[in-house]
């Protein structure tokens, strides 16, 4: 009898969490699977009584469509560069904190200030930098009377101003400030977590090297580098996994318009793409495209796990 | 093979090694601190050019050969800014949305952790293994059937539908019914024996001992609230309940033209400020909760 008390205890203090769960979590797991496989799936017209029929209409035309594409393509390539990039030096920071005594507390402090920063107020402080300045009117003359700060860092070392995010600017220019905006964010995260799994590595085998007389980056890419996997396979995992669901540090930099002004949506990425289809009340299209996003992050979370487990050493 | 040699060296020879490897580390330690400068002027320099452009007169900000400190401080951008983008009303919004949905999300986290931790009910691992699962699926495959559902409640614009949707984080009952399993089971059989209840044993021991777990979910909710902006620009985009993200982009949503810069950054840097100060105070719990969660925000 007691037991049973008990028993109804515990889904007392659930309860609160599990209705919210089964509202806001599980439900749209199914709903949103079911609106998947319904063609053409619109709920203005579910709500005005239309049925639909059962089909993968739905994820034909998100892959047929070459907006979609575009934004694959936009998410892909900002993955596969800043991931790397950002890594790396994540790792170089980490092991040169680890290295030193004075100062570190305060620059370790100073590496993490991205990160309680606001995505979309600091985007708009990078775009200031990158920003043409001044009453602008697309003449080739006035970029160079009016540069933007990076402009002027650029045109000091003997560059030539590059037009980044006005009208006018090109793929390329747009995608590499998006790199190093987002190289710039993820780092604090990086080093974090590395300098913390540097500090659990046992001092015996730096000694032991030291004894043997290996050079240092012989130390950092024997030693350091196989006793870190752990969490190198972590942080590339997560920046994977955030990778692919990048856009409010477009929307920081571009706009809501995700793109220059002459060229909205040009730096569109999945997540706003599935976004643009729920403004536009295309729920089975948005449902497909998120069900696709879903199965890109498992697919390649799980080659990033297959590995890491080749390659990783506790 | 190294030591061999050196075992074989004259003493002379020791010395010059010695001296040899002694102006390596020198280097080596020169090499590694201007390395690390250097990257911090650039992780640095994003939040002196705010300050730095904030502060200044529109001409100047215009000047084709920048001015690294403003020849005139212009702190009336400020207020300009506080004005131009409505940020006190943002401000409040914001706060009522953050402070709620923090104070609520903590008492569900609580008394979830807590059953799950300490009572035995059937199908616990189950369920929580269940639980943990849906944290794999990404927030946008919830987000699609959630914007209908709150259209279905009436709650567009509202203050519930930026507090409610979010008030249960599997995480946060993960991280700490964690917490709550390394508090030793013979302290609640003791606290039974008493006739302690329940909800007294929870308030009185657990809590207090898994303080610091709850102060960094409530600093990690609070800015996940000021940091929000995908679902409120969806759900509520009226001028009552708007978030500041949202508000702020808004507010100066051009890109070229004429856009007056300073007080624009004057306005991003009101909206970081609030973020650096609960990070100079509460660094500490902050980096901690970050390094277990990996969240933004």
């Amino acid at each position: 009898m007691v037991e049973s008390k008990k028993q109804w205890k515990a889904w007392l203090y659930l309860a609160p969490a599990l209705v919210l769960l089964a509202i806001f979590t599980v439900w749209p797991i199914f709903n949103t699977v079911r609106m998947a496989f319904l063609e053409n799936y619109s709920g203005l017209k579910a709500a005005g009584g239309e049925t639909f029929a059962f089909g993968i209409g739905n994820f034909k035309k998100v892959l047929e469509y070459k907006k979609f594409v575009n934004c694959l393509k936009t998410t892909a390539l900002l993955c596969v560069a800043t991931v790397p990039i950002s890594t790396l030096l994540a790792l170089l920071i980490s092991v040169a904190l680890n290295s030193i005594k004075p100062l570190q507390r305060l620059l370790q402090t100073i590496f993490f200030l991205p990160y309680v920063t606001n995505s979309i107020a600091i985007g708009m402080v990078f775009a200031a930098m990158f920003n043409i300045v001044g009453s602008f009117h697309g003449t080739q003359n006035e970029i160079i009377a009016t540069a933007g700060i990076v402009n002027n860092v650029i045109e000091f070392f003997g560059g030539t101003a590059v037009n980044w995010i006005n009208s006018g600017s090109s793929y390329a220019a747009n995608i590499t400030v998006m790199i190093i905006y987002i190289v710039w964010n993820a780092l604090p995260f990086k080093i974090l977590i590395l300098l913390g799994g540097l500090q659990s590595i046992n001092k015996q085998y730096y000694d032991a090297a030291k004894v043997d007389g290996s050079t240092r980056s012989r130390i950092l890419w024997r030693i350091t580098v196989p006793l870190l996997s752990p969490m190198l396979a972590y942080v590339i995992i997560t920046g994977f996994i955030g990778g692919f669901k990048e856009y409010t540090s477009i929307v920081g930099i571009f706009g809501a318009t995700m793109g220059p002004p002459d060229d909205g949506g040009r730096l569109n990425t999945m997540v706003g793409f599935i976004y643009d289809a729920l403004s536009t009340n295309s729920q089975g299209r948005a449902s497909a495209a998120a069900l696709i996003l879903f199965g890109i992050i498992l697919v390649v979370t799980l080659i990033n796990l297959a590995v890491s487990k080749k390659n990783t050493h506790y | 093979m190294a030591s061999n040699t050196i075992a074989t060296m004259k003493e002379k020879n020791m010395q010059s090694v010695k001296t040899a490897s002694q102006i390596g580390k020198v280097m080596a330690m020169i090499l590694t601190y201007a390395f690390l400068i250097v990257m911090a002027i650039i992780v640095l320099f994003p939040f002196y050019w705010m300050i730095n452009s904030s502060l200044k007169t529109l001409d100047e900000y215009r000047q084709s050969v920048p001015t690294f400190w403003p020849k005139v401080v212009m702190f009336s951008n400020y207020a300009e800014a506080f004005s131009a983008a409505n940020l006190g009303r943002l401000f409040i919004n914001t706060m009522i949305v953050g402070i709620i949905s923090t104070i609520l999300s903590l008492v569900i986290t609580v008394i979830t952790a807590f059953a799950f931790a300490r009572l035995e009910f059937k199908g616990k691992n189950i369920l929580f293994a269940g639980l943990l699962a849906t944290m794999m699926i990404p927030g946008e495959l919830f987000t699609i059937t959630n914007y209908s559902t709150v259209t279905t409640f009436g709650w567009i614009n509202t203050y519930t539908v930026l507090i409610v949707p979010f008030l249960v984080s599997v995480f946060y009952i993960y991280l700490l019914r964690q917490n709550f399993m390394q508090i030793p089971n013979e302290l609640y059989l003791a606290a039974k024996v008493d006739g302690t209840s329940d909800l007294k044993y929870l308030w009185k021991v657990m809590i207090p001992l898994s303080l610091p777990t709850l102060i960094s979910i409530t600093i990690l909710k609070m800015m996940g609230a000021w940091n929000s902006y995908i679902w409120p620009r969806l759900v509520a985009n009226d001028d009552a309940h708007k978030l500041i993200t949202n508000g702020l982009r808004s507010a100066f949503t051009e890109t070229t033209g004429d856009v007056n810069y300073p007080v624009q950054m004057a306005a991003v840097a009101l909206v970081s400020a609030p973020l650096f100060l609960v990070f100079v105070f509460l660094r500490k719990y902050i980096m901690k909760g970050v390094s277990r969660s990996g969240i933004k925000g």
